[in-house]
């Protein structure tokens, strides 16, 4: 079980670095985010399955808090993207 | 009962790497912003959530077991979150569709 595991995990991994292809590529600097939320998602499953693999159990708190500070980098990436006050600006057309 | 197990962990394990396999596969090849943003989103949290329920045999312990599944529900409810700011910076910023 515990080859399996690590297998698993290896795998996991493997799929997060060709996803780190598109930080390089873009287009957009959206892509670009997008592709750092997959290696946080992928990350703790990756921790998860290795802390299963060799019984280390203070591995989940690491992945809460990887899980934690994804979050924290998305939001503060939109928070520099968008303009100061354009939250009251105009209203949404729902088109 | 422990192969019974095993192999449910197996299962499931599996099914949640090719999850991840299909997010990134999206992600690198779907044409603009909001499908990609829907192929990440989608397909990773079912990824870990697979690769949760498949581990939870593994953990020795019931508290071992509901903390894992602390870390999906938290990873579920920042994904959502994030997963609408993007889309709407996106569509605020003009480049979309």
């Amino acid at each position: 079980m515990t080859e399996f595991l690590l297998g698993a995990s290896a795998f996991v991994l493997l799929t997060v670095a060709a996803g780190l292809v598109c930080i390089l590529r873009g287009p957009d600097d959206v892509d670009r985010m997008m592709s750092v939320q997959l290696f946080g998602t992928a990350g703790i499953a990756a921790l998860l399955l290795l802390g299963a693999a060799i019984g280390a159990a203070a591995v989940v708190d690491l992945a809460l808090i990887l899980a934690v500070l994804a979050a924290f980098a998305a939001l503060a990436f939109v928070k520099a993207g968008v303009r100061p006050g354009a939250d009251q600006a105009e209203p949404e057309d729902r088109a | 009962m422990k192969g019974i197990l095993d192999i449910f962990t197996i299962v499931a394990v599996a099914a949640g790497a090719f999850f991840f396999l299909a997010g990134t596969v999206g992600l690198l090849r779907f044409p603009d912003t909001f499908t990609r943003l829907h192929a990440l989103t989608k397909a990773d949290n079912l990824g870990l959530g697979l690769v949760v329920i498949g581990l939870l045999p593994q953990m020795d312990g019931v508290m071992a077991g509901l903390k894992l599944i602390l870390v999906w529900l938290m990873v579920l409810l920042a994904s959502a979150t994030v997963s609408q700011l993007i889309a709407r910076a996106v569509r605020r910023s003009g480049s979309g569709p």
